[in-house]
C-alpha cells in the first residue's frame, strides 16, 4: 500500500489533456446548439393543434429520454452505416449527443411555455398582435428567460457526457486520461488530474451560466 | 432475409441476452439501494450536520457530480487494482455506480429537506422529540413526498449509466449485445434491441414511479 505519488508524466502530456477538454467543449456547445434547435421544434410540437404530431412529439421526448446515451453512439455509429448512413466518429458523436439532448431541452423549453402567463398572450391579442408577433415578442422570451437555469444544468451533464466519445475513440479528455493511464501507470494521478479537470470546467460553466441569468433578471427589473 | 437472420439469431443467443438484461437489473438494482442508503446519510449530514460532518458531505457531492460516471468507472476500476484493493470489474462497476447515485440523492435529499418549513422542526422539539424522532417521524415523510419524482428520475439514470460498466467488461446488457454483434455483425439490429430493452426497464420505472407519485400526492391534496 505504499504508492509514491509522480504527477510528472501527466504533466509532461498536459497539451493532450487541455486539448482534449478543448474537444469535449466543442462537441458539448455544438450538440447544445443542434439539440435546443430541435428541442425548441419537439417542445412547440407538444402543444399542436394535431393530436398525432403532439404524440409524435411526446413519444420522441419519452424514447430518448429512456435510452441509454451510449447505446445510441454506438448505434449511430457501428449501426447506421447498414442503413448507408455513414459519419465519422465525430460527427456520428455530435449527432448522438444532439438527439439525446434534443429530448431534454424538449422538456425544459416545454416547462418554460408552460410558465407563460395566459394573461400575457391575452394582453398581446388586446393590443391587435398577430400571432406571430404574440410568439416573437411574448411567449419566446419569456420562455427562453424561464429556461435558463434548466438550460444550464443539461449543458453542465451534456458536457460530463461528451466523456462517452471516448468509447469510439474520439480523442477527448477520457481518452488521453486512458492512454495515459496504460502507458505510464501513473493511476492515481492521472484520474485524479481528469476529474479534477471536468470539475474545474463544470464549475466554470455552472459560475458563467449564474452571471448570464443575474444579467437577464437584472434587464427584466 | 437479413431480419430472418436476425430473428434465427436473437432466438439462438437468447440466454446471453437474459442473463445480460438480468446482470444489467441487477447491477442498477444493488448501485440503487446502496447508493440511496448511503445518500440519504450524505443528505442529512449536508442539511443538518455539524461543520466537519457538513462540508465533507458537500464537498463528496460537488466532487462526484462534476466528474462524469465514465471516468467515475473507469478510475474505480483501474485505482482499486493499484492500491491493491482487488475488486474485480464488477464490483468496482457496483461500487462506482453507488457513489454516483449516493451523490445525487444526496443532493435531491437536500432539496427537499429544505423546501420544508423550518417552524416544523421547532414544533417536534417543542412536543419533546429527539433529532432523531423529528426526523424520521415529521421530516423524512414528507421530504420523501418531495424527492421521489426526482429519485425516480435518478433510479433511470442508473441503468442508463450500467451500461459504462462494459466498457471495464462487465458483461452486462450492452457488452453482451457487442459480443453478439462481434459474431454475426447484425450492428443495427442488436444495438436496436439492447435499446428497446432498455427503453423497457426504463419506462417501466417511470410509469411505476408516476403511479406512486400520484397515490402520494392524492391525501396531501385532499387536507390542504
Amino acid at each position: 500500500m505504499s504508492y509514491h505519488f509522480n504527477f510528472a508524466p501527466i504533466l509532461a502530456q498536459w497539451p493532450l489533456l487541455l486539448s482534449g477538454i478543448g474537444l469535449g467543449l466543442l462537441l458539448a456547445l455544438v450538440s447544445i446548439a443542434i439539440g435546443s434547435l430541435l428541442g425548441l421544434v419537439v417542445a412547440f410540437a407538444t402543444r399542436a393543434p394535431s393530436r398525432w404530431l403532439a404524440g409524435l412529439a411526446f413519444a420522441w421526448i419519452s424514447t430518448l429520454r429512456n435510452l441509454p446515451i451510449l447505446v445510441i453512439v454506438l448505434f449511430l455509429f457501428f449501426g447506421m452505416p447498414q442503413l448507408g448512413l455513414s459519419l465519422d466518429k465525430i460527427n456520428s458523436f455530435i449527432l448522438a449527443l444532439s438527439l439525446y439532448t434534443s429530448a431534454y431541452m424538449a422538456e425544459v423549453f416545454r416547462a418554460g411555455l408552460l410558465s407563460v402567463p395566459p394573461g400575457l398572450i391575452e394582453a398581446g391579442q388586446a393590443i391587435g398582435l398577430t400571432r406571430s408577433r404574440i410568439q416573437r415578442d411574448i411567449v419566446l422570451p419569456i420562455m427562453f428567460r424561464n429556461a435558463l437555469p434548466a438550460f444550464g444544468n443539461n449543458f453542465v451533464s451534456l458536457f460530463k457526457d461528451t466523456s462517452l466519445a471516448a468509447t469510439i475513440a474520439v480523442p477527448e479528455l477520457t481518452y488521453y486520461a486512458r492512454k495515459i493511464n496504460s502507458e505510464t501507470f501513473r493511476v492515481i494521478e492521472v484520474w485524479l488530474v481528469a476529474s479534477l479537470l471536468y470539475i474545474v470546467c463544470c464549475y466554470a460553466i455552472t459560475l458563467i451560466l449564474r452571471a448570464l441569468e443575474k444579467r437577464l433578471v437584472l434587464e427584466a427589473n | 432475409m437479413q431480419w430472418d437472420y436476425f430473428f434465427d439469431q436473437v432466438l439462438s443467443h437468447r440466454d446471453a441476452l437474459l442473463q445480460g438484461t438480468a446482470v444489467t437489473i441487477g447491477v442498477s438494482l444493488s448501485a440503487i439501494v446502496a447508493g440511496t442508503l448511503l445518500g440519504i446519510a450524505i443528505g442529512v449530514a449536508v442539511t443538518y450536520g455539524i461543520k466537519p460532518l457538513r462540508w465533507p458531505a458537500r464537498a463528496y457531492i460537488d466532487i462526484i457530480r462534476g466528474t462524469p460516471v465514465l471516468v467515475l468507472v473507469l478510475a474505480t476500476f483501474y485505482i482499486s487494482s493499484a492500491v491493491g484493493l482487488d475488486l474485480g470489474a464488477f464490483q468496482a462497476g457496483v461500487l462506482a455506480l453507488t457513489l454516483f447515485c449516493a451523490s445525487h440523492v444526496g443532493e435531491i435529499l437536500r432539496g427537499a429537506l429544505q423546501a420544508l418549513p423550518r417552524g416544523q422542526i421547532e414544533a417536534g422539539r417543542a412536543i419533546g422529540l429527539t433529532f432523531g424522532g423529528i426526523f424520521r417521524h415529521i421530516l423524512f415523510p414528507q421530504a420523501l413526498r418531495y424527492a421521489l419524482p426526482t429519485w425516480i428520475t435518478a433510479a433511470v439514470e442508473m441503468v442508463k449509466a450500467s451500461t459504462l460498466l462494459s466498457v471495464i467488461g462487465v458483461a452486462e446488457l450492452l457488452l453482451t449485445t457487442q459480443q453478439i454483434i462481434s459474431n454475426n455483425f447484425l450492428n443495427m439490429q442488436f444495438y436496436l434491441l439492447a435499446g428497446l430493452i432498455y427503453f423497457l426497464i426504463d419506462f417501466a420505472i417511470e410509469q411505476v414511479g408516476r403511479y406512486v407519485g400520484r397515490r402520494l400526492d392524492r391525501p396531501a391534496r385532499r387536507t390542504t
